[in-house]
């Protein structure tokens, strides 16, 4: 579904992506895990577009959609929940929802959706008027899942959606993500700090060490890894 | 105290706030957005002045009614400076959207020469008189000409078109669209924004305002030149600083707070310096209170 080929991502004259190839499948939930700067978020804004690569391709569903603009993206099915969840904290919960679905004109379909994310999230249809920048770190990240589901995306990228919270809303945040994984059909991209969750989540995992994919397997492998316990997963 | 005098000190301030809230409100939606001061926006409020004055002297020629004479010139130099502002945007902006800010700040001063030149060129440097085309409302009569017709037709259009402004920044997509993209640019791509479309419809919106300004004040005053837009420009500017540059109701409330200081300075002090009050203001709004009436103060990310 997702297809990068020696992608390499400049931030002016820095390279961020040092030539990253990945896959992602139909279906799958695949995580990107790697220390802090190791060109993960680049990863997920390169695919988005917001920084365009300066080598390399990015394919989605067999098309090459390297140097198409962040809106014609979005429109083609790639949403992203991006690191710190930057809510619009300015608009009111439903605003920020409604923003979710800008491209969208299915009026019935939207109402549907609405319905659907707050019946995840029971919190946000209580808050639906309240402004955005008011509610808690949870809620936040609630909300930010919430307004990327509601452009209906085939490719969820989620950056980091754990940081910050406290251990039982990040249980119940990642309950949701398997929930849409299997209940939508949502192809997931999960980029984590938290390698033992995520590799307990995902299929299969690609780990990242200063713009380079050092490692790629399905997740229950590269959680017995000698290797990727000794440096994400803080065993032996 | 003379209490007539007081009214109409501040009668007069209500009419110099309304229309640099007009132009005040295009300066602070483009800083909001783009974060770039316009200087070439007072401009567009002279290129309005001078479409409808074009205009209205055509139609006065076909005896039409003034007020009808005033709508259509009224509406055509909207449409015409709103072209001016999308326009401008694209040539003068657009290119510069990832320069360093000063550039496109330069790039704002050098078009704001290239307008003012353009119109001197154009028409005269000499003041033009502008027709008076609101005819006089009887039921002011009685009010010992406090208040003439311009006046009230300068505070009912300002109100519509403010509560126009809001109703569409409130609720309609374009309008959550630009509040989106003002708070967070990277985010708003990332919903799928096409934050060109936006900034191109925020200039557009700005220009049509200020032309709406420049219209009123014309028929107010009753002549215009070339230069107009640069003084006007550069208070409506202090307004919006004084208000919080970025926010729309602060420029709003700027632009009248300047304006009645305006009048009362000149009527209470002396009219030599009514051009030096907006700079004292301007000067002590940015020594005591930088981000304005009603701006946030902002935190700089290191």
């Amino acid at each position: 579904m997702l297809k990068l080929e020696s992608v390499s991502t400049f931030y002016g004259n820095i390279q961020a992506l040092k030539g990253i190839s990945l896959e992602i499948k139909q279906g799958e939930i695949v995580t990107l895990i790697g220390a802090n700067g190791a060109g993960k978020s680049t990863t997920l804004m390169s695919v988005c577009g917001v920084v365009p690569p300066r080598e390399g391709k990015v394919f989605f569903e067999d098309r090459d959609i390297t140097g198409l603009s962040s809106d014609r993206i979005v429109e083609l099915g790639i949403v992203q929940v991006p690191e710190g969840r930057r809510i619009f904290p300015g608009l009111t919960v439903k605003e920020n929802l409604d923003m979710g679905a800008y491209l969208r004109k299915d009026k019935p379909g939207i109402a549907k959706d609405f319905e659907y994310v707050f019946e995840l999230f029971p919190r946000l249809a209580e808050r639906r008027n309240q402004a955005g920048g008011t509610l808690s770190g949870g809620e936040q990240q609630m909300l930010a899942i919430s307004r990327a589901l509601m452009g209906r995306p085939k490719l969820l990228l989620l950056d980091e959606p754990s940081l910050g919270l406290a251990p039982i809303l990040v249980q119940q945040i990642f309950k949701i993500i398997e929930q849409v994984n299997r209940d939508q059909k949502t192809t997931i991209f999960l980029v984590e700090q938290n390698a033992n969750l995520a590799l307990k989540t995902a299929h299969k995992g690609y780990v990242m060490e200063t713009g380079r994919i050092t490692l790629s397997d399905t997740a229950a492998n590269l959680l017995a890894n000698a290797e990727v316990k000794r440096a994400y997963l803080g065993g032996h | 105290m003379d209490l007539n005098y007081l009214l109409q000190l501040f009668i007069s301030g209500m009419t110099r706030g309304s229309i640099y809230a007009l132009i005040a409100l295009g300066y602070t939606m483009v800083y909001g957005i783009v974060q770039l001061i316009n200087f070439a926006h007072g401009e567009i409020y002279m290129i309005g002045a001078f479409t409808a004055l074009i205009v209205a002297t055509v139609l006065n020629m076909t005896g039409m009614p003034g007020i009808a004479v005033f709508a259509i010139a009224m509406v055509v130099a909207v449409v015409y400076s709103a072209a001016y502002g999308f326009t401008m945007e694209k040539i003068a902006y657009k290119p510069l959207r990832n320069a360093p800010r000063l550039s496109a700040l330069i790039s704002a001063i050098g078009m704001s020469y290239f307008l003012q030149n353009y119109v001197l060129l154009a028409q005269t440097s000499d003041f033009v008189s502008f027709p008076r085309l609101i005819p006089k409302f009887r039921f002011l009569e009685g009010l010992g000409g406090m208040l003439s017709s311009t006046q009230v037709i300068i505070f009912l259009v300002t109100a519509v078109v403010m509560v126009l402004l809001t109703l569409l920044i409130k609720f309609t997509k374009i309008g959550k669209a630009m509040r989106a993209t003002a708070q967070d640019k990277t985010m708003a791509l990332l919903v799928g924004i096409n934050i060109n479309q936006v900034i191109a419809v925020t200039f557009v919106i700005g220009s049509a305002m200020a032309a709406v300004g420049g219209v009123l004040i014309s028929s107010h005053v009753g002549q215009i030149n070339f230069y107009i837009g640069f003084i006007a420009g550069i208070k409506a500017f202090v307004a919006a600083v004084l208000g919080g540059i970025g926010s729309i109701p602060g420029a709003v409330l700027g632009s009248f707070v300047l304006g009645l200081t305006e009048s009362f300075g000149t009527g209470y002090i002396s009219s030599d310096y009514e051009d030096v009050f907006a700079f004292i203001i301007l000067v002590l709004i940015l020594i005591f209170r930088p981000s304005g009436l009603l701006g946030k103060s902002q935190k700089e990310k290191i």
